[in-house]
């Protein structure tokens, strides 16, 4: 499992080590450490009159673009730009070429088989983007249920009406079923796919920085 | 967020791979507006190369000297940069903020 790390220096002699997230650590640093991690942010502290600087290291995030389609072409290079790790899935071998994504990783397989070899995490989102639900279905579920800071499906609300009857009908209560976004991308009035895929990146980076996980840590 | 390969500090690491001496330049606290949170670094080897950034751009060339300096003595320091610092008004620290760097050798 990915999971989040501190570097920690002492200010006064330079000494430093490693945390991550479960070591315990006691007393008045232990509970510095604790805050940091829940609050996302690197930080300078002091705990029994010494100086410390707390640098969380976080891991990498994933987009998991779901679709070697049109929006995808212009969504995963951008996305890449922002230091993502993006990867398409997509088997219908017609569209998931590298000809057509010659910068990204493309699989030309089922999502299901995909995601259970590379789960999801916290710090992934997908982009079901496909238009069929044979394919963007079952990744929508196993974002769900991963707990992807992010989740967003391509369609009209009706598309995603009847999306969230199938997948109320898999068992899939809608308080997890109100995590996805859709219609996806934020309302900036996108007109085609290059401007769909901006609307998305925005939206993606907006549930990192104000969504669930910068969230938790407010809670 | 970084990926890896835009790291300051997996840059430096293979820099050092390649047997350069390399310091890191790491923000740890800001007061007002800084366009860089706490955690920002910027790696630095003996030659002045550098990576990744600690402000706008205001205060790097500073900070990449006093870096020379650290990668020479192996010795940790502490710089503070703020509006009423005459040297980064000159460095041009124009946002109105305070920030402080800590500077230490690698390896």
């Amino acid at each position: 499992m990915r999971q989040a790390a501190i570097h920690l220096t002492d200010l006064a002699d330079g000494r430093d080590r490693v945390i991550l997230q479960n070591d315990a650590v006691a007393g008045e640093l232990g509970a510095a450490i604790a805050q940091t991690f829940a609050a996302g942010r690197s930080r300078l502290v002091t705990a029994n009159g010494r100086e410390f600087f707390l640098n969380l290291h976080q891991p990498a995030l994933r987009l998991v673009l779901v679709g070697a389609v049109h929006v995808s072409q212009t969504l995963a290079p951008m996305a890449a730009k922002l230091g993502y790790e993006v990867e398409i899935i997509d088997p219908r071998t017609g569209f998931a070429t590298s000809a057509r994504f010659p910068e990204t990783e493309v699989i030309a397989e089922w999502p299901q088989d995909v995601l259970t070899n590379r789960p999801l995490d916290r710090y992934s989102a997908l982009a079901a983007l496909s238009h069929d639900p044979k394919i963007d279905d079952p990744a929508l579920e196993s974002a769900l249920e991963a707990g992807c800071f992010y989740i967003g499906a391509l369609g009209s609300r009706k598309t995603h009406e009847k999306r969230i009857e199938r997948l109320r009908q898999k068992g899939i209560d809608d308080d997890r079923l109100r995590r996805v976004h859709a219609p996806i991308g934020l309302a900036i009035g996108a007109a085609n796919p290059q401007e769909i895929a901006v609307a998305i990146l925005a939206e993606v980076v907006q549930a990192f920085r104000v969504g669930s996980i910068a969230e938790e840590a407010r809670n | 967020m970084v990926s890896e390969t835009s790291d300051p500090l997996f840059i430096a690491e293979g820099w050092m791979n390649n047997g350069r001496a390399v310091a890191i330049a790491t923000v740890v606290e800001t007061w007002g507006s800084s366009p860089r949170p706490a955690g920002s670094q910027l790696a630095i080897d003996e030659d002045g190369n550098f990576e990744g950034s600690v402000s706008g751009g205001c205060v790097e060339a500073e900070v990449i000297t006093t870096a020379i300096d650290v990668i020479r003595s192996g010795e940790p320091t502490m710089l503070e940069f703020g509006v009423a610092d005459e040297v980064a008004w000159r460095a041009g620290l124009s946002c109105g903020g305070r920030i402080r760097i800590y500077l230490e050798r690698l390896g």
